[in-house]
């Protein structure tokens, strides 16, 4: 259509292929589950850079851990990653039992591995169920959140909460099994079972769901590594690189499991991964409860643990052993630990300094959706803003633990 | 033994070396501590290839008085390693290792921010969990935890255009 004579010379003639967008998307997006920014430069809807700007979530998770006793870090370990709190919980357990040279007893550590895992699960449910809606598989979100709640109200059972657990301690843990815990987990299982049935049935072979996952996000196995990925983002790259396996801690070197890996990198490999993971885990917990031995779950070392409460109101060696821990905190001998668990997202390192005073010196943890949120804008560049969803779910970003 | 190896590699370029509760630990002087990582990263009997951790730990009575402490990790060899490097304030600096390291961007970036260690040659050194305007380091010892700082006013994305990546 011919442009009137007067308008001729108040067009600004532009071409619109080099004109490059800003747009900020974030913090609060509907589509990013987790307070996130990306600071991206669009051609079109092609990202050309991104800049993913992290720490919305601060709250110095490692300088608070510095103030008080170190019995008093668990509750700020269960706000990292939100999503599996056991897993935090055994983290810096093991650290901290390291420190001190204690050796838990062998049901502590069964009942700690078996609960890590069931976290694990519990982890990609929500991971993979969230990352489904995204694509618009909400069926299999709250297929995957249903079954998080049976696993959620196993870990009730044991700890007493869902989410916030607190439930181990230097040396032990608060409760010990149910009696029943063998009972509710099969029943547990049995209908997990079935959600993973179907859920694999909507999702692996799905046209839509590949096509947004597959060749997406792509990181070749030398950049991964580079970039310090742990976890099912690390494998899907294709290097078998597992906590579990290459420096076994609890007891998994008696466990008999595989690591899934893939081949290319992508969103897919990652989905894949985890999903394997989940039977994985699974065979884990049966393979545990099967070797359970009998016996405490504590160990009764009265400079670590805390004496009975019959001990404490019934003596007067019980009441000073529970105010001295209680006031001054566990004596843990000057050092260094470092101890690296396998989270539900990679490698979650604690490294705990002591001065020999009842208070942590300094808590430092390795998180690991942070280095995966450090590759987000390799994964990213050149690909549509579409993918920035699908690819952000895989990382599975969980604020407490990246931003701490 | 890997110990034994390090040592006859590089000799007096390691200042100290101990090993307690399975964990080896080797203090390191800063200047020539670029090419030592890179020789472990690099060479065949160390294959230091997978940076896990950067982070620092503030001694405030101590001479010197920051440990910068890195934990690295060989995903083909197994074995673990932890680098430290003794700086002084109140402008403790090292350089850099994001040439080894990808993983380096962001680790060094948040050592920044909360302990103001400057990595010289860091192509991006800026704060990475507080914001900008925020003054002081949170993680150094003597920032008292209770301290408050005043929310920052919004940004005019038009006046301040938004940064890139790198």
């Amino acid at each position: 259509m011919a442009l009137p004579a007067r308008w001729k010379n108040k067009i600004v003639p532009s071409d619109p292929s080099d004109e490059i967008m800003e747009l900020q998307m974030g913090p609060s997006h509907p589509a990013s589950h987790g307070t996130i920014k990306f600071n991206l430069k669009l051609d079109g809807e092609r990202i050309v850079d991104c800049d993913v700007e992290v720490g919305y979530l601060h709250r110095g998770f490692e300088k608070m851990c510095e103030q008080g006793t170190w019995t008093q870090c668990f509750p700020y370990t269960d706000r990292l990653n939100y999503a599996s709190p056991c897993i935090n919980n055994v983290g810096f357990a093991l650290a901290v039992e390291r420190l001190l040279a204690v050796e838990t007893t062998e049901r502590c550590k069964y009942v700690r591995l078996i609960m890590s895992e069931v976290a694990r699960i519990a982890d990609h449910l929500t991971c993979l169920g969230m990352a489904s809606s995204e694509v618009g598989a909400t069926t299999v979100a709250f297929y995957m959140l249903e079954a998080r709640e049976f696993l959620y109200d196993l870990i009730e059972s044991v700890t007493g909460a869902r989410l916030t657990v607190t439930w181990c301690r230097v040396g032990g843990m608060t409760h010990d099994l149910p009696a029943d815990f063998q009972d509710r987990m099969k029943a547990s299982f049995a209908r997990l079972d079935q959600v993973l049935t179907d859920c694999d049935k909507l999702l692996s072979r799905n046209r839509v769901f590949i096509d947004r996952m597959a060749g997406v996000g792509k990181l070749a196995k030398e950049e991964a590594i580079s970039y310090g990925l742990t976890g099912p983002l690390l494998r899907a790259a294709g290097v078998s690189y597992d906590v579990r396996k290459a420096h076994p801690y609890l007891v998994y070197d008696r466990m008999e499991f595989e690591v899934p890996v893939g081949d290319r990198g992508d969103n897919y490999d990652r989905f894949n991964v985890r999903f394997q993971e989940m039977y994985q885990s699974k065979r884990i917990i049966e393979q545990a409860l099967a070797a359970l031995p009998e016996g405490p779950v504590t160990i009764t070392d009265p400079k670590v643990v805390l004496p009975e409460k019959e001990k404490v109101y019934n003596s007067i060696e019980g009441l000073m052993n529970h105010f001295k821990l209680i006031m001054e905190g566990i004596h843990v001998p000057a050092g260094e630990v470092y101890q690296a668990v396998e989270g539900a997202n990679g490698e979650l390192g604690f490294y705990v300094v002591s001065d020999g005073s009842g208070r942590p010196y300094r808590v430092r943890v390795r998180p690991p959706c942070f280095l995966g949120m450090g590759a987000l804008n390799k994964m990213l560049i050149g690909r549509m803003i579409p993918d920035i969803i699908t690819t952000f779910g895989m990382i599975n970003m969980i604020g407490g633990e990246c931003d701490r | 033994m890997l110990i034994e190896k390090l040592k006859a590699r590089f000799g007096d370029e390691i200042l100290s070396a101990q090993d307690a509760r399975d964990e080896l630990t080797i203090t390191i002087e800063r200047e020539r501590a670029y090419d030592f990582f890179r020789a472990l990263r690099d060479e065949a009997d160390f294959e230091f290839n997978f940076l896990t951790d950067i982070t620092a730990v503030d001694w405030l009575e101590r001479k010197p008085r920051f440990d910068i402490v890195y934990q690295l990790n060989s995903l083909t060899r197994g074995h673990r390693l932890r680098v430290k490097i003794g700086v002084e304030g109140p402008e403790p600096w090292v350089n850099s290792v994001v040439g080894v390291w990808g993983a380096a961007d962001w680790l060094e970036r948040e050592c920044f921010d909360m302990f103001g260690v400057i990595f010289k040659g860091h192509p991006d050194l800026r704060r990475i969990l507080m914001y900008d305007s925020f003054e002081g380091y949170p993680l150094r010892k003597d920032y008292h935890y209770n301290k408050r700082q005043p929310i920052v006013a919004e940004i005019d994305p038009v006046v301040n255009p938004i940064r890139s990546s790198r």
